[in-house]
């Protein structure tokens, strides 16, 4: 089942349209009457999209349907039959024949009503890296008393992404992949639904834009470039991609502090219990700085702090993000890192 | 079908799917299994059942080359059993065979398709050999089953339980059997063959032959096979005067008789007298060009396209291959050609030169005892009366170059081709003019639906001699060894150790009696009403209702197709809509928020209705009072008595009608 090619491009065809000056509107009227009233039809399909934040129901007049491929053979099937029976004046071989007509009108009607009534909803769209897929999630919801069989997601000229059978009163999820090349928001363009469903010789669909966005982070830089380390308050460096078990001073012991790390020998000499310090704990935070880039363009920039980003995480090292208007931190963890790929996926783009 | 256009996640043909296509192929095919040369029935069902294997054991398909030596042997068989590759039987047998290899090929969903109609196909097929009414029950399963197959197929992922899919497939065919109805009565037909019918054409039958020697008639009558069915208008005739005129014969060899006679369009005068006797026939094919009449047909009224030929047989203007329903009119008094001219007379004079010499010199005894030509005719008939002649089915096979004078005068046992010949020949060699006819005798009637069914078992033979005067007459010397045959049926003039192979049909078990006289009724209306249904009974039948011509039936067509469709598409409306909500205060509440749906305004999911009126009121603040007072009836409703409120609630959500806003 492939989403029908016909009426997709419609509006940069919508665009173009537009500008064209009368002459060539007429031109094309009367050199491509199919095509001019293709375009006119997949203008006004696109018209009737809006774009909705959901659910969103599918009423009958927003249905359109066309035979397939396997419809016309069928038609053609029936007309040999039909000739058949005329030839051999065969009573019987009219009424199978008539019968399969009667079946193939009321197949019109029944991959309508498969279609008729569902409501869709957003779904969760996690955030991803650019080049990544973006996966909007879909739900359909079946309000009526009867099972609707493979139902397709797609997206416009592409093989249904999902096939969903939605019992009665329940309801089916479905994700719709779209690949990314840019960081900022994603808006999940026009998908359709459509079915073929129960006999396959027509094809119903309908458009529907749902209001999912998403955002898209910058692609992280591939080549490691050492982070500059700022030293927290002391300024001093330290080398925040050291463990825990490294060892950095001395502090004065503190009731809850095991007795595994208090510094016996100078306990011995004090008196008083002094404890170990290791790397965790004494690091500063690092910062992630836009202006430490200066020489690199700014997709590259923020790829690279992206980067930095990413690395911080996986070593559980808290670090702060500092963009010309923005200072995010210093924190580490999941809201914190969501929060600093955000303000870099959405740096310098209209709010 | 580039790899790209085929959808990735349905491709996948599921082994319980492929399974289920197996057994709908084999109740699709086995009809035809029956009728097949024996080698072509093991290949198919060696087919289907090897393909079964192969999916639960995944086996890869064949290759190409294997399957292009397979479809050539396959076309080499057809050819060596049946002689051709077209045709009906032939083009029949590759089908099937065809079907089956298609099987070979097939490993991915879309292939089910083509199965599918293929198999559709296929069944249209059968209703060439057979439309008896049993094939409308087939005609439904069949549909239903290879419908469910269809379903089936279009469905992506695991496959369906047989139960959904039946029950989809069932209340689809339901559905479209009234417009079947529809198309099938009011569907414009025209006269066919649109371009001819191979020679094979029509179901394989018993019937009259267009030759007759010792022992043709005695095989035939072993058939219960029916032959055609005739409704008088008034008064049927008495059973001994139910002569069908068939096939008449005038040249003899001495064994066998074969047509011959005169060019057969010069015309045959008869003098009609008497009353005149109107039915119909509903004919049963039989491939021949012949119509059976009752002597003798008025010519004023033929069926139309038929002719009368030189001896009086009522001939259709082509071979008859599908069911005929025609009217005819006969008068059972007459005088048939009063004036025989001199040429005819010595064709019905003619004798093969040195056979049946012993019949040759009785005919001469009598001439030369004075006799005139009616004294001749009763002594014959007295000489079959008078001696051990006996009417058997099982007479001794006459061997000799003398059959006729084998038989009169050694066997003496014969069935009625016996004594037509024998009489026939006595009457040439005494210089009568006389000829052989064979058609039906009799007929069994139907009380129910008071018509008669005459089958092959009432064939007949009997003779005509000419007679100065008169013309034709018709003796039938059956009549005269058993009167029994003519009088009343078969059966009764058979011996009691004679039984016919069908004669419990005819058996005096009452019950027995009466459930095949009503059977026998239901199979004349079928063939009546619906297997003739053609372009005349379809003129008849809606010229009462005022449709004539071919624009009037389109027409109507049209417009009761869209009429039944749509309300066929209410119902799946219907079943389509959102369910009722069991809450009665939350339906309301969403029948009256529905209102403003329209306009864009959708409680959101997380939305109470508290928010919702607010979210409402800020965007339509014109709504105030309205909403304020839906809200409190909702709520009132929902958490109060709800009985009482759910009133009070449906009042407000009457009066709550937001005006829509101009977009």
């Amino acid at each position: 089942m492939r989403l029908r090619p016909t009426l997709t491009a419609a509006s940069p065809v919508q665009n173009a349209d537009r500008r064209d000056p009368f002459w060539a509107r007429l031109g094309m009227v009367v050199l491509h009457p199919l095509k001019s009233l293709r375009q006119r039809i997949n203008r006004w399909v696109a018209g009737r999209v809006t774009r909705q934040a959901g659910p969103v129901s599918i009423p009958r007049h927003r249905i359109y349907i066309v035979p397939t491929r396997f419809g016309y053979g069928y038609g053609l099937l029936l007309l040999v039959m039909l000739l058949g029976a005329m030839n051999y004046s065969n009573s019987m071989a009219f009424a199978l024949t008539f019968l399969l007509m009667g079946l193939g009108l009321l197949g019109m009607h029944h991959t309508h009503a498969n279609l008729l009534n569902l409501r869709l909803r957003a779904g969760k769209a996690a955030a991803v890296f650019a080049g990544e897929q973006a996966r909007f999630q879909v739900w359909i919801e079946n309000p009526s008393k009867s099972t609707r069989y493979t139902v397709a997601l797609g997206w416009p000229d592409e093989p249904p992404a999902a096939y969903l059978d939605v019992p009665a009163g329940g309801h089916a999820e479905g994700t719709l992949p779209l690949s990314t090349s840019q960081r900022g928001w994603l808006r999940a363009p026009r998908f359709a639904v459509a079915t073929e469903f129960p006999l396959g010789l027509l094809h119903a669909w309908t458009w529907i834009e749902l209001d999912m966005n998403t955002v898209v982070y910058p692609a992280p830089a591939t080549q490691a470039r050492s982070p500059p380390i700022a030293a927290g308050d002391t300024g001093e460096v330290a080398n925040n991609r050291r463990g825990v078990d490294e060892f950095v001073g001395l502090r004065a012991y503190a009731t809850g502090d095991t007795p595994r790390t208090v510094h016996w020998k100078s306990f011995a000499k004090l008196g008083t219990p002094l404890v170990k310090q290791f790397g965790e704990a004494v690091s500063s935070e690092c910062i992630f700085d836009w202006d430490a880039l200066n020489e690199l363009p700014v997709e590259a920039r923020l790829a690279q702090l992206t980067r930095w980003v990413l690395d911080a995480e996986i070593a559980r090292q808290p670090y702060v993000l500092q963009l010309p208007e923005q200072r995010l931190g210093p924190a580490l963890g999941e809201t914190h890192r969501h929060a600093c790929l955000r303000a870099l996926a959405l740096y310098g783009l209209p709010a | 079908m580039s790899p790209a256009a085929k959808p990735a996640v349905s491709s996948y043909l599921h082994v319980a799917t492929l399974l289920r296509l197996l057994a709908v192929l084999l109740l699709v095919l086995a009809p035809h299994l029956l009728r097949l040369p024996l080698w072509e029935s093991i290949a198919v069902i060696a087919v289907l059942l090897w393909r079964g294997w192969a999916a639960q054991r995944h086996f890869t398909m064949p290759s190409k080359w294997i399957r292009g030596a397979l479809t050539l042997a396959a076309f080499a068989a057809v050819y060596a059993s049946f002689g051709r590759i077209n045709g009906q039987h032939a083009g029949v047998a590759l089908l099937v065979v065809m079907a089956a290899l298609k099987l070979t090929e097939m490993d991915q969903r879309r292939d089910v398709m083509v199965m599918v109609f293929l198999m559709y196909f296929v069944c249209t097929t059968h209703f060439l050999f057979s439309q008896e009414l049993w094939t409308l029950a087939y005609l439904l399963f069949a549909t239903v089953a290879v419908t469910t197959v269809l379903i089936e197929s279009n469905h992506a992922g695991a496959p369906l339980p047989v139960r959904v899919t039946l029950r989809r497939g069932l209340g689809l065919v339901a559905q479209a059997v009234p417009l079947m109805l529809l198309m099938f009565v009011l569907f414009p037909r025209v006269p066919g063959p649109l371009w001819g019918l191979p020679s094979d054409a029509g179901a394989a039958r018993s019937g009259l032959s267009d030759r007759m020697s010792p022992g043709d008639i005695a095989a035939l009558i072993q058939s219960d096979e029916l032959a055609f069915r005739v409704r008088f208008e008034g008064e049927a005739p008495p059973q001994n005067q139910l002569y069908w005129r068939g096939p008449v014969f005038w040249d003899f060899d001495g064994r066998e008789w074969s047509e011959g006679g005169p060019a057969f369009n010069a015309p045959y005068p008869v003098q009609l007298l008497g009353q005149r006797t109107v039915y119909e026939v509903t004919l049963e094919p039989h491939r021949a060009m012949w119509l059976f009449a009752l002597d003798s047909v008025d010519q004023s009224a033929l069926p139309p396209q038929s002719l009368v030929t030189v001896d009086g047989r009522l001939l259709a203007g082509k071979p008859v291959r599908e069911r005929l329903l025609y009217h005819a009119a006969s008068f059972l008094d007459y005088h048939a050609q009063p004036e025989l001219p001199e040429r005819y007379q010595r064709m019905a004079l003619r004798l093969p030169r040195e056979r049946n010499p012993r019949t040759a010199a009785l005919a001469a005894q009598w001439r030369g005892q004075g006799l005139d030509d009616e004294a001749i005719v009763n002594k014959a008939l007295a000489l079959y009366r008078s001696q051990e002649f006996f009417y058997t089915l099982q007479p001794p096979i006459l061997e000799s170059r003398d059959p006729v004078d084998e038989f009169l005068f050694v066997t003496r046992r014969g069935f009625c081709e016996h004594y037509a010949s024998s009489f026939t020949t006595l009457m040439r060699a005494a210089g009568i003019p006389a000829r052989v006819v064979t058609g039906y005798q009799g007929g069994s009637r139907n009380r129910i639906g008071e018509y008669y069914s005459v089958r092959q078992s009432d064939a007949h033979a009997w003779s005509e001699v000419w007679l100065a005067g008169q013309g034709w007459v018709r003796i039938d010397p059956t009549a005269a060894v058993a009167p029994n045959r003519i009088e009343q049926n078969l059966q009764s003039a058979l011996g009691a150790n004679e039984a016919l192979p069908f004669a419990f049909r005819r058996s005096s078990n009452q019950l027995f009696t009466q459930l095949a006289a009503r059977w026998d009724w239901v199979n004349a209306q079928w063939n009546r009403w619906v297997l003739a249904y053609g372009p005349e009974l379809q003129k008849e039948l809606l010229g009462r209702f005022g449709l004539e011509g071919w624009r009037d039936l389109m027409l109507s067509l049209i417009v009761a197709l869209s009429v039944l469709t749509g309300l066929l598409g209410l119902v799946a409306l219907h079943r389509a809509r959102p369910a009722r909500h069991t809450d009665e205060a939350l339906r309301l509440w969403q029948q009256a928020t529905n209102r403003l749906a329209r306009d864009g305004l959708i409680q959101r999911p997380h939305e109470g209705p508290q928010q919702f009126t607010a979210r409402v009121l800020a965007q339509r603040p014109e709504l105030g009072a309205l909403m304020q007072a839906l809200l409190a009836a909702y709520l009132a409703a929902r958490y109060g008595h709800q009985d009482e409120q759910c009133q009070a609630l449906g009042d407000a959500v009457r009066r709550f009608r937001p005006r829509r806003v101009k977009p």
